[in-house]
């Protein structure tokens, strides 16, 4: 049984990990300084119940997640899509390099390319079931059987958000980089 | 602690190389997440790796798709304000305060 004395020593230092989920989860700054704090306190609350030793992130995360879900996400009225279209694997690969003939170098400069805020956007624009799956994924490595735990889904749904997620997040990101001319170059299409 | 099953076997009735027939490139892609995330058990792994050694191909995609995920991780990082530290802190400290009833 953890000591609530040893919290802030154990637990302040994942705040910038939690802090950039709550601004990718709520898209919004005010909630997710809100989120973040309410996510502390109750994890200070339970941390009698948190064994030492064990995933703290991982439990941290959880209850992040599951405050989001409940108090957040809830407390919008308008209807949120819920679904991906199906988008075919290596999206971004097949669209940056062309097929003979292409220099590696020109999809390291795509990937170098893009910015923080198209990053962000890209994945804020996924629908929150799969933004969560690749942030939790992506930006924090989590396993897929942590993101089960975290998200409280089984583990072959957590495979499908991740996957389909990664997928969407990939159209998006190509949008940003056909908007700064990286594509549509006829030599680097395949199939052309 | 056993690692996930790969590619479940239900999704296309593949084989999945495990008969010993060489994998090709297709599998390879769709096994390719799975491996990324280091959730394939060790033969499966093994399996792709060996692919990936032979097959130039696959193994640039392979690459694209990790330094992908790198600079979505690298890129989604966010400075968190001084002033959200201080009032976490302070929260803590008042719940702290409220129970802590002279002991």
């Amino acid at each position: 049984m953890a000591d609530q004395a040893r919290f802030t020593d154990l637990a302040m230092e994942y705040m910038p990990a939690l802090y950039s989920a709550a601004l990718r989860m709520t898209r919004n700054r005010a909630d997710a300084e809100d989120l973040v704090q309410e996510t502390y306190l109750k994890a200070y609350r339970a941390f009698g119940s948190f064994t030492e030793g064990t995933n703290l992130k991982a439990w941290l995360y959880r209850i992040l997640t599951n405050t989001f879900i409940n108090s957040y996400r809830a407390a919008k009225r308008r209807p949120e899509v819920t679904d991906v279209e199906d988008v075919e694997d290596l999206y971004l690969y097949r669209r940056l390099a062309g097929t003979d003939g292409r220099s590696r170098s020109a999809e390291d400069e795509a990937l170098d390319g893009f910015t923080d805020d198209e990053v962000k956007a890209a994945l804020e624009s996924l629908p929150e079931d799969f933004r969560i799956a690749v942030l939790l994924a992506d930006v924090e490595g989590f396993s897929y059987k942590e993101i089960a735990e975290i998200t409280e889904v089984p583990i072959g749904t957590v495979m499908s958000r991740i996957h389909r997620g990664r997928r969407a997040l990939q159209k998006a990101l190509h949008e940003f980089a056909e908007s700064r001319g990286l594509v549509g170059s006829a030599s680097r299409r395949s199939g052309d | 602690m056993a690692a996930v099953e790969d590619v479940p076997e239900t999704r296309h009735g593949e084989a999945g190389g495990d008969d010993g027939y060489p994998m090709d490139c297709d599998e390879l892609v769709h096994s390719l997440y799975h491996y990324l995330d280091g959730e394939l058990n060790d033969e499966r792994r093994r399996q792709i790796q060996e692919h990936l050694d032979l097959c130039g191909p696959c193994a640039d995609v392979a690459e694209f798709e990790a330094e992908l995920r790198v600079v979505i991780a690298e890129r989604c990082r966010d400075r968190v304000p001084e002033s959200l530290v201080e009032r976490v802190a302070a929260a803590i400290d008042e719940e702290r305060r409220s129970h802590h009833g002279g002991a």
